[in-house]
């Protein structure tokens, strides 16, 4: 449902990395995201159109990197992976963990076209 | 002005049209939270807050699982020691906020129209129509539903997550992304638990523990005043521990952020 306000606030992201480096366009954008970040791929994948209808993105490809759920455990120590709803040690099965993975919402990188190059009278 | 065809170059601004760019397509490395806008916000509304030595609690659950009825009682209960302000969420009406100045108690109610949750900028505007001075504690009251919220710092310091007993023991575990965001769990509405024979309060804390999180559990009932103290005990611990924060020049962020972000090995 806020997969919308997700789309629209990737969307002024990457005008804003488009403005820093002169280019004319995003032909293709990576974002990383966990389940736990509560944003569903599928979801923001159709929001995005929508929110980058007339912008110089709206070409481009979406592509996600999907993060898996991973937790260190600060009893033992161990890296496990976990499922969303059950972030205890896959080792020693205590519940006092960290998520080391899987609640990223990040824009991780951005394919740009720069202006074809007109060429200045000499 | 046309930006297409390059008929807008002069000889006086042509140095400025063909800056030194590659030709072609340029991979850039961005590595930021998709949030970024709204977390600076969030950043922002809480300086607001520490300047002020203002405890913002940010209260979520689903629809009709008591939180305006447990702000209602609470604000009474709180009356004589601290001055307390109240922001609203709801998709239509004021009713809740006209439920709260009906206690005497400033509120300032946010209608999102169609948005299913409250954001930073949206508590921002709100802050700038309200009389802060004096508040020590403001409670925001999010749009009830269990999904939405939980992914967008509003600038409070603590997420408290209501579960009613109506509602059923299994729900940290439908809504991880939720719970796991709660700094305190309340179990609301419990003296229906008698004539309820499907809610275990036991079980609703262990799927919170499942979740890896280690945030306390308060079962209470507003409206029959049962169980209250503890919860009020709760609110003053936080308030003095925010003083002692806001005098340290220090300050501190809900459950969620700042949990495992050392550990992860891109931050936003």
């Amino acid at each position: 449902m806020h997969e919308l306000a997700v789309a629209q606030a990737l969307v002024e992201q990457v005008d804003a990395v488009i403005d820093q480096h002169n280019a004319a366009q995003a032909c293709m954008i990576r974002v990383r995201i966990g389940p736990l970040a509560g944003v569903v791929p599928e979801l923001l994948a159709s929001a995005f159109p929508l929110a980058a209808a007339g912008s110089r993105m709206e070409h481009a490809a979406l592509e996600f990197i999907h993060a898996p759920i991973q937790v260190h455990c600060q009893t033992c120590g161990a890296e496990t992976d976990a499922a969303m709803n059950r972030l205890v040690c896959g080792a020693c099965g205590d519940w006092h963990t960290q998520v080391v993975s899987g609640d990223e919402l990040l824009l991780e990188s951005v394919e740009l076209e720069t202006t074809p190059s007109l060429t200045p009278d000499p | 002005m046309c930006d297409t065809c390059g008929c807008n170059l002069t000889p006086g601004n042509k140095h400025l049209a063909f800056k030194p760019v590659p030709k072609g397509a340029t991979a850039v490395s961005v590595l930021k939270g998709l949030l970024a806008k709204n977390d600076d916000q969030a950043v922002h509304n809480r300086e607001h807050f520490d300047r002020r030595g203002i405890l913002a609690i940010n209260l979520m659950s689903s629809p009709g699982s008591g939180k305006t009825a447990l702000l209602e009682a609470t604000l009474v209960a709180l009356k004589d020691e601290f001055t307390c302000a109240v922001i609203e969420g709801d998709l239509e009406t004021e009713n809740d906020a006209e439920r709260i100045r009906a206690k005497g108690v400033q509120a300032h109610q946010i209608v999102t129209g169609t948005a299913c949750h409250l954001d930073a900028h949206l508590v921002h505007d709100a802050l700038h129509q309200m009389s802060l001075d004096g508040v020590d504690i403001l409670f925001i009251e999010n749009v009830g539903n269990l999904v939405c919220p939980a992914s967008f710092d509003l600038g409070q310091h603590l997420n408290v997550t209501l579960l009613s007993v109506t509602e059923g023991d299994d729900k940290p575990a439908k809504y991880p992304v939720m719970f796991r965001a709660a700094d305190a769990m309340l179990l609301t509405k419990t003296d229906l638990l008698a004539v309820l024979d499907d809610f275990e309060c036991d079980k609703a804390e262990a799927h919170l523990r499942n979740l890896a999180n280690p945030a306390p559990v308060m079962r209470l009932s507003a409206r029959k005043d049962l169980g209250m103290d503890a919860w009020l005990a709760w609110l003053r611990a936080q308030l003095a521990a925010q003083r002692a924060r806001v005098a340290q020049g220090q300050s501190r962020r809900p459950a969620i952020q700042s949990d495992g972000m050392k550990y992860h090995s891109v931050t936003a």
